[in-house]
């Protein structure tokens, strides 16, 4: 990811409507507190930052008032809902959100506010990236990805509106480097400096 | 002509009841659309990419098929392969009613699932069928078939969706804002979800190497739909299939600006069923999500034929399957913006691909009830992000109707002077009187003081109206009685001595230009002349234009043949050839590949010029500007003269020259304001019949809007355009050369 790209995937969320907040890994569950309603439901983020979509990764990445094993009672009462994306897209300010055995996709739709944790090294400049990425978890782990961009949204009624089916809002939490293990890319994101401001 | 005019019935009060709100909406996309492409730098690129992934799916199609099959069993789901609605309804209503015994389907936006109506099978059997959708629920509502192919409720307002759900669920304080009609859907429609068994889709794109599917969707039901319920019934045409999952990248840039003029909608979901994701226990619901579920999905995908296969065998039809169905001919349309896809449709599809796809699906009869409202002016074209000729299409289908329906009781003895013509006995008089524009004129020109005379007079225009469908609303075209090319040969021929001359060119007397509207070529003579061309006005042939529109495509293929020979010398000589009337220059360009040799339709195409793209190109290569009408100078009424109104014909701006008259009139220090509207609404003859005098004259309405009150010149090329601006604005339009060429 390069420093345009970040700038772009940024111009691109404040555009759709979609509202940002920043800092290392270990600021996490703050900024995911600070940005999830309640009540809030989740998923254990995943470990690493290739998306791998196993749950139980690092442990506390979420603040405990977000149940991340929730019933279906839970799901429908719940104001927001807490996933991960594996991957975001600058040129549109999409995120990648994968369906797992662990409700992801439930989780971040069934909800009027999605909150969306984002690893700053999992931007991808441009749709035909994102592509590249998924062909070969389409052909040999069966993904199913939505490519989310913005809140959902009708016009069917007279007029644009948010939260037609899905959530009403959309807050991205982006994660810079924190000089994690072993991951090829970023390496220029890994600044220690943290800010962790809107 | 009583079906006809019931036809002209039906647009005019779908134009009282409808037009208004489909008009602004489609109006919005298009415009979307002309934002959002913009912003692409590589927006050629992609349309390209996107043509050649689609010729080589539909060339690989019957593998893709064999290779999907095996890629979707891998991942635990099935194919159907349907060959025709009947079937594709049978496969669903047995695995839905009998084998899961469901009680409800929720459903997704499908357009293929529309054209099985898959919906009154299910129901037929018990199944309660719920369109999930916010436009197709409202549709359901209220018993109606969609407008649009993207938008389906476009048709319908606010106040009236309002008023429908006040009927529909006795409501005494009805939601009535935007926001409380989608809150008041949202929760409907949420409780129906939770109980639903079934959950059915339709697929924007299927990669055989993975068997992965994907959906364009914004407002998040679809992926509901799927999530919620245990079985994924995924319904999609064949031509839905594309190689691989990479494939899918050019059409997510494409098919959201193209169509609506979104850069992207809210959710592409690209799914490799059956779903990871776990079944929601509405029921039982305290226990986790989590529970495991996903494992006990079951997949479906029904891949339908329905006359398909049998469009991809048909070398004029098969580039229908190319579509994408993204709605940008739709709303490109001056004709669908008046009148919306109830009128510019048939059983399922709607706007100007519909009628490939309802003569290759449902047949010709079908594709006949609208086919008319294609006026080949073109503004699809460059619109379809894959290419597609859909005027051609059109053509075709028109030629194939025109052929198939003939009347051979029809008394085409009377007439056998006006239409001689390679068209079969019993072809609609009115087709026939327009597709022989050319000999009519040359007849009206020779006889003008009587024709002209005879045209003007009540009973004439009653009995025009009556046996040929003129309206009699529109003043017909005036001949003049000195062809342009009687009058250049009259005054000595050409006048740049062959050792003075910058170039040699040849100007085509186009019919119009010929019999109607000599003053234009004159001007056009005069303004080459002063910028040192030798210029020539051989006697030559129709271009083939008018039949062309009216689907004769025999006559047009043999003018061409006929032009062609008639400008070979010319071309061998090394002269330019230049065209003042942009619809036969389009048809140079267009439309002649299809009909000459390619070595002469590119060496023709590259030979010949718009008037004013020459007068540009000629001004570029150092031509003195001097020589040409700069405007007045002053203010007041003398001041207007500098100020231009410029509506560029439909076909010029596909073919890309609409901008040369712009250019040049602001190189000679003119101010000008050019057109928004894609297409005037008259499109030839389209505009003089009486069934569409209406529709043509609404069509022509944003031009009313920008230009009705103007002070400035009016100037547009086109005859026909010239006709209806005359009609909408008073203004007596004239070509942009008769504004600059020296006066004579």
């Amino acid at each position: 990811m390069s420093v345009a790209d970040h700038s772009t995937f940024k111009r691109r969320l404040d555009s759709l409507g979609v509202s940002l907040t920043e800092g290392p890994e270990s600021a996490c569950a703050d900024l995911v507190d600070e940005a999830a309603g309640d009540p809030a439901v989740g998923v254990a983020l995943a470990d690493g930052t290739d998306g791998a979509a196993d749950s139980g990764g690092s442990a506390g990445a979420l603040p405990d008032r977000v149940e991340t094993d929730p019933t279906t009672a839970e799901l429908r009462a719940a104001h927001t809902g807490v996933t991960d994306a594996s991957l975001g897209v600058a040129a549109y300010g999409s995120v990648a959100i994968e369906a797992d055995a662990a409700g992801t996709e439930p989780v971040s739709l069934f909800v009027d506010r999605h909150v969306v944790v984002l690893r700053e090294a999992d931007i991808v400049p441009d749709m035909p990236d994102a592509f590249e990425w998924l062909g070969p978890k389409a052909r040999d782990e069966s993904v199913d990805v939505v490519f989310a961009t913005g809140p959902s949204a009708t016009a069917d009624m007279g007029g644009l509106v948010h939260g037609a089916h899905g959530p009403k809002e959309v807050h991205v939490v982006l994660l810079r480097e924190a000089g994690g293990e072993g991951d090829a890319g970023g390496s220029d994101a890994a600044a220690s400096e943290v800010t962790a401001g809107e | 002509m009583s079906s006809d005019a019931a036809k002209g019935d039906r647009i005019r009060e779908l134009m009282a009841t409808e037009g208004d709100a489909v008009a602004e909406n489609t109006r919005g996309f298009n415009r979307g659309r002309y934002e959002s492409t913009g912003r692409l730098d590589d927006y050629e690129e992609l349309k390209a990419e996107a043509r050649d992934i689609k010729e080589d799916a539909i060339a690989r199609l019957p593998e893709l098929i064999d290779e999907v099959r095996e890629t979707v069993e891998a991942n635990g789901g099935t194919v159907y392969v349907a060959d025709d609605a009947a079937d594709a309804n049978r496969y669903v209503t047995e695995l839905t009613a009998e084998e899961r015994d469901a009680d409800r389907l929720v459903k997704s936006k499908s357009m293929t699932s529309e054209e099985i109506e898959v919906n009154e099978a299910l129901e037929a059997e018990g199944v309660e069928v719920i369109e999930t959708d916010l436009g197709e629920w409202v549709l359901q509502l209220a018993d109606e078939a969609p407008s649009h192919i993207v938008a389906p409720a476009i048709h319908k307002s606010r106040e009236g969706i309002s008023e429908l759900f006040a009927e529909r669920f006795d409501l005494d304080d009805p939601p009535e804002t935007a926001e409380e009609l989608t809150m008041f859907a949202r929760e409907r429609l949420g409780e129906l979800v939770e109980g639903a068994d079934v959950g059915m889709t339709g697929a924007n794109f299927v990669a055989a190497d993975s068997g992965t599917m994907l959906l364009v969707t914004s407002e998040g039901n679809a992926r509901k739909t799927v999530t919620a319920t245990d079985t994924h019934v995924a319904v999609a045409g064949v031509e839905k299939l594309v190689p691989t999952v990479e494939d899918f990248s050019p059409f997510v840039e494409l098919i959201g600006r193209s169509g609506t003029g979104q850069d992207v909608t809210s959710y592409i979901s690209t799914l490799t069923p059956p779903v990871d994701s776990p079944v929601p226990d509405f029921e039982s619901d305290d226990e986790p999500i989590a529970d495991g579920s996903g494992d006990d999905r079951d997949f479906h995908l029904v891949l339908i034929d329905n006359g398909r296969m049998a469009m991809r065998e048909d070398e004029e039809l098969k580039e229908t399957l190319y579509c994408i169905r993204c709605s940008a001919c739709s709303n490109a349309c001056g004709n669908f913006q008046s009148v919306g896809g109830h009128a510019f449709g048939g059983e399922t599809y709607s706007g100007g691909i519909a009628t490939g796809w309802e003569a290759g699906i449902e047949g010709l009869d079908v594709a006949a009830e609208f086919n008319d409202l294609c006026t080949g002016c073109s503004r699809c074209v460059p619109a379809c992000p894959v290419g597609i000729d859909i005027p051609w299409i059109n053509t075709v289908v028109r030629d194939r109707i025109n052929r198939g329906d003939a009347d051979p009781g029809q008394t085409d003895w009377m007439f056998e002077e006006l239409v001689p013509d390679e068209e079969p006995a019993g072809l609609d008089l009115s087709t026939r009187l327009v597709g022989n524009y050319e000999t009519m004129a040359k007849w009206g020109s020779r006889t003008a003081p009587i024709a002209n005379r005879l045209s003007d007079v009540g009973p004439v225009r009653a009995l025009a109206e009556r046996v040929a469908g003129i309206d009699r609303r529109r003043d017909l075209p005036e001949f003049a009685s000195e062809p342009l090319v009687d009058w250049f040969a009259a005054r000595g021929g050409a006048r740049v001595p062959a050792d003075e001359a910058e170039r040699e060119a040849v100007l085509y007397p186009d019919t119009a230009t010929n019999y109607v509207d000599v003053e234009r070529g004159k001007a056009t003579v005069r303004a080459l002349e002063a910028l040192g061309v030798r210029v020539r006005v051989p006697d030559l042939p129709g271009s083939g234009r008018p039949p062309l529109s009216q689907g004769m495509v025999a006559t047009a293929e043999a003018a061409a043949e006929d032009l062609y020979a008639g400008l070979a010398p010319h071309l061998d000589a090394g002269r330019d050839v230049v065209v003042i009337e942009p619809s036969d220059l389009a048809t140079f360009r267009r439309e002649y590949e299809r009909f000459l040799p390619s070595e002469s339709s590119e060496r023709l195409a590259d030979a010949s010029y718009d008037a004013m793209e020459y007068v540009f190109g000629l001004l570029e290569n150092g031509a003195d500007p001097s020589a040409l009408r700069a405007p007045s100078e002053g203010t007041g009424p003398v001041a207007s003269g500098k100020r231009i109104a410029y509506h560029p014909h439909c076909q010029a701006r596909t073919v890309e020259v609409g901008e040369y008259a712009t250019a040049t009139f602001e190189r000679l220090g003119y101010d000008v304001r050019v057109s928004d509207t894609e297409c005037c609404g008259m499109a030839g003859s389209f505009g003089y019949k009486t069934d569409y005098y209406e529709l043509s004259v609404d069509v022509g309405e944003p031009l009313v809007e920008q230009f009705g009150d103007t002070d400035r010149t009016v100037v547009a090329p086109g005859t026909s355009c010239t006709e209806q601006l005359d009609a909408l604005l008073d203004a007596a339009p004239r070509h942009p050369i008769e504004v600059i060429a020296p006066r004579g």
